[in-house]
This record gives C-alpha cells, structure tokens and sequence, in this order.
C-alpha cells in the first residue's frame, strides 16, 4: 500500500460518490417530498447516456451534446412526470413500485427499440483524454477530475438552491408538510413537475458523464439505483445533505474497500484467507454500514428526529 | 371456498395429474417444462404473498431466497454431494436462518424504509455470490446431477421432477391456506390492519412476523431449491432484484392476499413470457404497460376483478 495508490483510490471513490449523489439527490427529493419511490429513476441515468452519446456522435462535440443532453432528460422528466407518475402521488408504495417497475421494462425496451440490444460508446475530446500530475508522481485521468468537479458543483448549486431561494423553501417545507404548503395557496403540482424533472436531468447528467468510461447500456442504471437508494437510506430520506455525505460516504468506502480490504485483512488473516474472503466482504461492506447506521439511527443520519 | 371452487380446483388438479401423460402423447415435452417454471415461480410468488399480501410487508428483495435455495443445490452438487434431502435440508436451513438474521433488522424499520433494506440485503448477497470466483462469479456454475431423492425417485426423469413440483405447489397452497385461516394467520392479517391496536392487546407483533417473514423465507427457498434442479444451472441473476420485482407483479397480477392469485399471477406472467415473444421481440414492452394497468385500476389483481364481475353479474 502506497500513498499514490491510496489517493488515486480515493479520488475514484469521490468519483463514484459524486455520481451517487446526482442520482439520489433527485430520488430523495421526490421520495420526501411527493412519497413517491421510483424504481424508474435509473432510467434517466441510461437516457442521459444514450441521448448524449447520440448526439456526440451526430455533432461530433462532447460539450455541445451535453448541454443539449441535460435540457432533453429535463424535458423526458416533464413529460413522465405529467403522463404517469403524477397520477401516482396517491397511490400506496406497492402500487407505486409496481408501475415504476413497469416503467422500468419499458423505458428498457424503447431504448433496445431506439438503439438496438447493443451499447454505444463514443470518445472523448482530445483535451480531456490525457492526464494531470496531482502530485509528484501521481497522475490522475483529466476526464475524472472533470467528473468530480462538475459533481460538486451541482451538489454546490442545490444546496444553494434549496437552502436559499424561494422554491428551495418551497421545497423543503413541502418536504416536511406537504398539506400546509398546499393550504398556503403555493402552486404544489407545478412545484412537484419541478422537482421530478430536476431529479430526472440529475441523473441524465450522471449517466451521461460515466458514458464515456464505461459506455451507454440499456440496463445500466438498474444496477447503479440500487445503491442510490442505500444512500438516500443511509442519508436520510428526504434530506438533499444526507444524500450528499450518504453517497460521498458510499463511494469511498466501495472503492477503497474493493481496492485495500485484502491487505488490510491480510494484517490478520493468512495470505490465502484474506485473497479469498477480501472481495465477498467489500461487497458487503456497504450494505453492513447501512444496516449498522439504521440500527441506531432507524430514520438516517440527516433523517427528521421525530416520526 | 365455494363449492363451485372447490370443483374448479378438482378439476384444475386433475389436469394437472393428466398433463404429462398428454405431454408425451402430443410430444409436447417444452409444455411439461413451462409448466414446471410455472408452477416453481407460484411457490415463490405464494410465499412473497404470505409477507406482502397478508401482513402488509413489502420485499423487494425476495428472490434473494430462490438465489439461496438453488445454491443448496449448486454448491453441494459442485462437492459431488448429491443427497437431495441434504440439499433440501441447507435450502431450507439456509434461506430460513438468513430470513431471520435480516428479520431482526428489517422488521425494525417501516414502510419505504423495509422496502429499500430487503432490496439492500438482497442486493448484497447478489454481490456476494458474483464475487465468489470458486462457484462461478458473475457466470454462474453448471449443475450436472440433479437432487438424489432415493426412495426410487429419479429427477432426472422430467416426469417425476414434474409431480414432485406440483406436490410441492399444492403442500404450499394448502399450508397458506390453513395457516392464514390459523389463530396466527388472524393475528398477522390484524397486524396489516392496524399494529398498535394489536400491540394494546398484548401481542408481541415483532415476533408474529418475524416468525411470518422466515416461514416465507423458507418457503421461497424450496422454491429455488426446486429451481436449482429444474435449470440446472444457477446464477446470481436469479436473486437479481428485477426477479423480485417481478415476484412482486405476480403478486398483484393474480391477487393479493388470496391463496390462488399468486398461481395465476405466474401463469399470466408465464404465459406473456412464452406467448408474447412469439409475436414482437418487444414484448416487454407490453408487459411494462399491463403491470401499470394493474398498478392503477386493479386493486385486488385479476382474482379480484373477477370476483368484482362475479357480484356484479349477481347483483
């Protein structure tokens, strides 16, 4: 274990946890606020890839497509919002993980529809192929740097946003009553269209900017929800600041016990013991903070005290 | 039920018996083999069924028991442990002592928070077994011999493993049937209704459905113990949490809360996914937008909506 390594890892780990944050930023705002669980979430992530990938591919401009990606997921979100998920508010949260989950295969099947079963990748610009020296000899990928600013910006700009305008406080007292907000003559439907694309473009944007690495799948936001949810488990729901540290928290742990977790047990274990029990146990890892954190604090960590 | 159910269900059985007799007459051996997925998905659909329908406890991560329960399989089998009451024995022990570990925790919290944290569990063990390089990781292993039951019993005879499944889908049915009519199935159903007037009278309602939760548990495990042998080959995507969801959507296509709408939850879930691929490459198209139809207008599924048709009809 070097120090180069570790801080490459961490800087992954913040990657990944930026991520994270854009995907369940959205998912707890809507949960909070409109108690609506939306296992559809994802597919934002995997249109925000596709559109951008396709419109990277047709413009031959990663920037341009991107700024033209984020608007149309937006738009996506607009139209969902109004077309179904709308009409499930009410619903109890069977009804509603039953209907997402039929978003789901849908959203899924247009995009095989649209794009065929197979993936598209597609390249980055030159000048953000290459490399930076962060340190004396660590170098770290210009792109992901690019990923992790951008992340925190948005998480910079929410905050902000929710904590200091209007519609941030129309939004948090909708959090925590939506039945007053409502009777204070506040417009909540429109409100609620805002919430739900805003979330939406989020995850565009997150899925969007992993395209490039990884490469635009159908499915691909299916995996990545599941842990968006144990961040907004773990945060709190409802809570834009849990959802920040919750999936801050999630990134680093993930990377960093996928990356040093057998030579750590290694310090205890035999050789053998730790090469072969390492990766099980940094799967788990995760999911035991989660459970750990709920035994204690059964609402999370940035959860409502009372219930 | 009615005495025109009991009837139905006479002759549903007795059709059953008679299938693969007609299955080999008519050389129809892949109708045997849907009918076996079929009825193996009922019995985890009926055990889903006795948590979410009956006591109001919503998984979404059930198929984590199927998963576990065709590892009892896979695993031992990969040792050459081909014993299949052993195998049932670590299905059972196996996926009922996990249901109870996670009950402890699950059971704490409430609402979307239980939801999210059976997911997470499930996904967990998912992420456990694609790590575990020796049983095949993300690809899963192969199962060459299917259970030795002994006793003159050979799996390997599709026949056989047939009436062993419908053996064991009515033993399910059957036992949903009893135990939710049983003094314990009344205090389960009340908890759903309303847990802190139970709680007033005395009942410790953690334990009542704990004790539900690892029964359920138990049961999906016999359902993946069976599954394990009917593919013979697993992988962690059966406890992917897209095959709870669609546990889930059975649930609630067939009815919940009902001793048969789990089995007509699958056979309509099986019958789109023989049939329709047939027709478009895109069926799940249609299968996306039936279940937000029944997500919108079908409270009490298929069952209910004939049962609605049923009184209307009467009345």
């Amino acid at each position: 274990m070097d120090g180069a390594l570790i801080m490459i890892q961490v800087l992954n780990g913040l990657q990944l946890g930026v991520l994270l944050f854009l995907l369940a930023a959205g998912l707890t705002l809507v949960f909070g606020i409109m108690d609506f669980i939306n296992l559809a979430h994802g597919a934002f992530y995997m249109l925000g890839a596709f559109i951008c990938a396709t419109l990277a591919l047709w413009l031959d401009s990663f920037l341009l497509a991107v700024l033209l990606a984020v608007p149309i997921t937006f738009g996506i979100g607009v139209v969902v919002e109004l077309g179904i998920a709308r009409q499930l508010y009410q619903a109890d949260h069977l009804e509603q993980i039953l209907a997402t989950f039929g978003l789901i295969l849908i959203a899924d099947t247009l995009v095989q529809m649209i794009w065929g079963p197979e993936g598209l990748t597609f390249a980055l610009p030159e000048i953000l192929n290459g490399q930076v020296r962060l340190f004396r000899d660590v170098d770290f990928p210009v792109y992901r740097i690019l990923i992790i600013s951008v992340g925190l910006l948005v998480a910079l700009a929410l905050y902000l946003v929710v904590s200091h305008t209007r519609i941030g406080m129309l939004i948090r007292a909708g959090a925590s009553n939506r039945r007053m907000v409502e009777a204070l003559g506040v417009d909540i439907r429109m409100l609620f269209t805002l919430v739900f694309a805003a979330g939406a473009a989020m995850a565009g944007l997150a899925g969007l900017m992993i395209a490039p690495i990884t490469e635009a799948s159908i499915g691909m936001g299916n995996e990545i929800l599941i842990v968006a949810f144990v961040v907004i488990v773990i945060g709190g729901i409802g809570s834009v600041q849990g959802a920040f540290f919750g999936a801050i928290l999630v990134g680093l742990i993930d990377t960093l016990g996928r990356s040093f977790l057998d030579d750590l047990l290694g310090l205890f274990l035999s050789h053998q013991a730790a090469e072969t029990s390492a990766p099980a146990i940094s799967a788990m890892l995760i999911y035991i903070l989660m459970a750990v954190i709920l035994t204690f604090r059964p609402k999370g960590l940035f959860g409502p005290r009372t219930s | 039920m009615t005495k025109r159910g009991w009837w139905f269900a006479g002759v549903m059985v007795l059709g059953a018996l008679l299938l693969p007799f007609w299955a080999e007459y008519a050389r129809e051996p892949f109708v045997l083999d849907v009918i076996i997925r079929l009825m193996i998905l009922a019995i985890a659909a009926s055990s889903l069924n006795l948590i979410l329908g009956y006591s109001g406890m919503v998984s979404l991560g059930h198929a984590v028991f199927i998963g576990i329960g065709a590892y009892a399989v896979g695993i031992p089998a990969y040792y050459d442990l081909n014993n299949g009451w052993l195998q049932l024995a670590v299905a059972l022990g196996v996926s009922g002592l996990f249901g109870l570990l996670t009950g402890l925790i699950c059971l704490r919290t409430r609402g979307a928070y239980f939801i999210m944290i059976t997911l997470a569990f499930a996904q967990m063990m998912y992420f456990i077994f694609v790590s575990i390089e020796e049983y095949g990781g993300d690809d899963g292993l192969v199962i060459y011999a299917r259970s030795e039951m002994g006793l003159g019993v050979d799996l390997n005879d599709n026949n056989q493993l047939y009436f062993l499944v419908l053996i064991c889908l009515l033993a399910v049915m059957i036992l949903v049937h009893r135990l939710t009519r049983s003094d314990f199935g009344q205090v389960i159903k009340s908890i759903k209704i309303n847990e802190v007037r139970m709680q007033a009278l005395g009942y410790s309602t953690f334990r009542y459905r704990l004790v539900c939760y690892v029964i359920s548990a138990m049961i999906c495990g016999l359902a993946g113990w069976l599954l394990g042998n009917f593919t013979g080959f697993i992988s962690p995507e059966m406890m992917d949490w897209t095959r709870s969801g669609e546990l889930i959507a059975m649930v609630l296509l067939g009815g919940a809360a009902t001793v048969v709408g789990p089995l007509l939850g699958a056979s309509i879930f099986i019958g789109v996914e023989t049939l329709l691929p047939e027709v478009t490459l895109y069926w799940h198209l249609y299968l996306g937008i039936l279940l937000i139809i029944v997500a919108k207008f079908g409270r009490g599924g298929l069952l209910g909506w004939w049962t609605q048709w049923l009184r209307g009809t009467r009345s």
